[in-house]
């Protein structure tokens, strides 16, 4: 575990979606303080929150129940600290998802779409596309507009609210590749596997200052 | 707009990237690690290790190596050569890459590809195929295992549907033909391949110039382009290889 004197300590969740290892050596190279864990009690007492997650909708819904982990991401929410969703862990924060029509968290109004195969696309949503950002959100500070951020998705968020989308990406359709809501931020690609600006992006969200919000 | 991926492949033996060359056999180029840590800064967009370390007592030596490559470098890369069993495909992908590759064990095995699918998702397994011109076979094409070195009764279009069907995320399709030669890419083979399947074709062998990618890409209509000797041994860069693709119009990560 790195340590760094400033920073605060960071919960990664663990529910057997994918591979956290990628997220964790990020998190270790940028010398931040983390830990992986499982325990809704630990994770809920962390000073900001990465939600990763590569897999299917309903297998992890239902794995986050069994270890109580949907109480504890409603209860972190309310909270207030920031949490940070990666790829699944950005779709499963909306309403539901079409992945198996499963019912997700809720935390933000909307829902996960499946990209239509009749765009003659290739699916999944596989590789570097760009980002282009709808303002300016802190998450994205000394990020240069329409950067490249690495994608793997066959399903893609849709946040009912247009207020809460803070970046966009074309594939067949323009989607929402990244939203925030109050201390929320959801993000579809892999900062953890986008180069010098994905860790650019995980640096600035495991910032001491900064506390959730634009 | 979705990039044209430019990946890189390195093969390992021993511990040590290596190179076929023509009458020397193998000859050992350098650090599989300081060359990844290279490549990342010239903005590779992926990597691939192939394994051909012989004796199965070394093959521990490719798990430490892609654990040190997951602590310094933050792009996806992928694992092949002698993997077999889910065993095989958890240990490369606990060590931190995000893919694994099968391509002969594939096609003695075909229910490798859909368990790999099952237990760590489409986008984790990476299908491997090593074609050659076979005009006994239906699409002109049939496939090869061990390396080339044996023919299988298999059509290589059918086989990438089968491959599909079964659960691959993408497909490295090396052409036998081609490879080695640099002359370039088979054209014919990617864009049919390509066209065919609904999942990415990665178009690998025959790379010796930047045209050569901007062909592949505008004529065999390939998703990703894998290099290995251009960056090795003949001088060339990523960043390079990206500007002369981008002064021709093809979308790059810059």
């Amino acid at each position: 575990m790195g340590n760094r004197g400033d920073s605060l300590k960071v919960g990664i969740i663990d529910y057997d979606a994918g591979n956290l290892k990628s997220v964790e050596t990020a998190l270790k190279y940028l010398g931040a303080e983390y830990f992986v864990s499982s325990d809704p009690d630990r994770l809920l007492k962390s000073d900001k929150l990465i939600f990763p997650g590569v897999g299917e909708a309903y297998s992890s819904m239902e794995i986050l129940k069994t270890r109580s982990l949907d109480i504890m991401l409603r209860d972190y929410f309310i909270k207030g600290n920031p949490i940070l969703g990666i790829c699944l862990g950005c779709q499963i924060v909306l309403d539901s998802s079409e992945e198996r029509d499963t019912s997700c968290l809720g935390l933000v109004p909307g829902n996960s779409k499946e990209f239509s195969h009749n765009m003659g696309l290739k699916i999944p949503h596989m590789g570097w596309n760009q980002v282009k950002q709808s303002g300016q959100h802190y998450l994205f500070t000394d990020i240069p507009d329409n950067s490249s951020f690495y994608f793997v998705h066959s399903y893609y968020p849709e946040p009912s609210s247009p207020g809460t989308t803070i970046a966009k990406t074309d594939y067949g359709i323009s989607f929402s590749s990244a939203f925030s809501m109050e201390n929320l931020v959801a993000v579809q690609f892999h900062p953890e596997k986008s180069g010098p600006h994905g860790l650019k992006m995980l640096d600035n969200f495991i910032k001491p200052n900064w506390k959730g919000g634009q | 707009m979705l990039q044209k991926r430019i990946i890189v492949c390195l093969d390992v033996r021993d511990g040590k990237t290596t190179k076929g060359i023509k009458f020397k056999g193998n000859v050992d180029i350098g650090d599989p690690v300081q060359m990844a840590e290279e490549y990342y800064k010239q903005g590779v967009d992926e990597l691939v290790f192939y394994d051909i370390t012989a004796s199965s007592e070394k093959r521990g030596i490719m798990i430490d190596l892609v654990s040190q490559v997951a602590e310094k470098i933050f792009i996806p890369f992928s694992v092949g050569g002698g993997i077999r069993t889910l065993e095989d495909m958890k240990k490369v992908i606990l060590a931190g890459a995000e893919k694994v590759s099968v391509n002969s064990s594939a096609v003695l095995n075909p229910s490798i590809i859909s368990e790999g699918a099952a237990h760590f998702g489409k986008q984790c397994i990476v299908v491997g195929m090593d074609v050659e011109a076979d005009i006994s076979k239906p699409s002109g094409y049939g496939i090869v295992i061990n390396g080339g070195r044996k023919r299988v009764d298999l059509d290589a279009y059918e086989w990438a549907k089968k491959v599909e069907a079964l659960g691959a995320g993408e497909i490295v399709l090396n052409s036998i033909d081609a490879d080695g030669t640099k002359e370039g890419y088979e054209l014919k083979l990617t864009r049919m391949i390509s066209e065919g399947v609904g999942i990415p074709v990665i178009a690998s062998g025959g790379a010796g110039t930047s045209q050569h990618l901007v062909d592949v890409f505008n004529k065999g209509k390939a998703d990703a382009a894998l290099i290995a000797s251009m960056v090795h041994m003949d001088g060339y860069t990523v960043g390079g290889i990206k500007e002369y693709l981008k002064n021709r119009n093809i979308p790059v990560r810059i």
